[in-house]
């Protein structure tokens, strides 16, 4: 009788956290893109980016390289090339370290898309830039360049 | 619905060499109009790119991502007449998918 009662009980628990797993499911889906991650985008430092992606201290490493102008005139369109030689990226993002908000972008990198990514950020003010690699195995690195930036492209 | 996007997508090598530049205003959120009044942030959240169904790019940008977009990568596998598709998303939930054929 009492082990009968137990079993009813555990029942409706994990048909009430099934619930809940099917609400947070139908949540995702009805968000058109659920992964975008809010917490990384909001940081304003190198550190908390890396934590808000799930991460420890990153390590810098030789191994990423940054291509871009040392001095952009116009920071509204200052053009990057990141390239990782880390084995096994998994993503590759791009950080401006006196931007209001420090991460730009960031990129998942599949198995036989080449760790290398062209495009083009804004630029407040001079500033450092940051490439941050993270491995399948959860490990970050990092490089950075200085830029200068003649005319700023984030106020009005 | 915004502009098409223009993508180019070629051979470089044994692998595809994608160009992509989007049409959007990506706005910072951080200008302000004649009035002083605060622009809200508009801009292009997410970004996939797909080659035969299969992911071989996904990207999560922010404002700092500069105005009309460019993004260039590359990945292995692809054979010239394949389709390769682009489609982004913003954060007012605006969508756009374009395709083109691997040259």
């Amino acid at each position: 009788m009492d082990g009968g009662r137990r079993r009813i009980l555990k029942g409706t628990g994990s048909a009430a956290v099934l619930g809940l797993a099917m609400a947070a499911g139908l949540f995702r889906t009805g968000s058109a893109w659920a992964e975008w991650n809010k917490a990384a985008f909001d940081t304003k430092s190198l550190a908390d980016a890396v934590k808000a992606m799930g991460g420890g201290a990153p390590a810098e490493s030789k191994d990423i390289v940054i291509t871009s102008p040392d001095i952009a005139e116009n920071g509204a369109v200052v053009p990057f090339t990141i390239a990782s030689k880390v084995p096994n990226t998994e993503s590759m993002a791009l950080l401006v370290e006196k931007n209001p908000n420090i991460l730009a972008a960031n990129f998942q990198i599949p198995q036989g898309t080449e760790p290398w990514i062209n495009t083009r950020v804004k630029m407040g003010q001079t500033s450092n830039v940051i490439a941050l690699v993270k491995t399948a195995d959860g490990k970050f690195y990092y490089a950075s360049k200085e830029v200068k930036v003649t005319l700023g492209g984030c106020g009005g | 619905m915004a502009d098409p996007m223009k993508i180019r997508a070629s051979m470089a090598g044994d692998k595809v060499e994608v160009k992509v530049l989007m049409s959007h205003e990506m706005e910072t959120g951080q200008r302000k109009d004649s009035k002083g009044a605060l622009i809200p942030a508009w801009f292009i959240q997410n970004v996939t790119a797909t080659h035969n169904g299969k992911t071989v790019l996904s990207a999560e940008w922010g404002p700092a991502v500069a105005k009309n977009p460019f993004l260039s990568f590359r990945f292995a596998g692809g054979k010239p007449g394949d389709k390769v598709a682009i489609t982004w998303t913003d954060n007012h939930g605006d969508k756009r998918t374009d395709e083109a054929t691997i040259a």
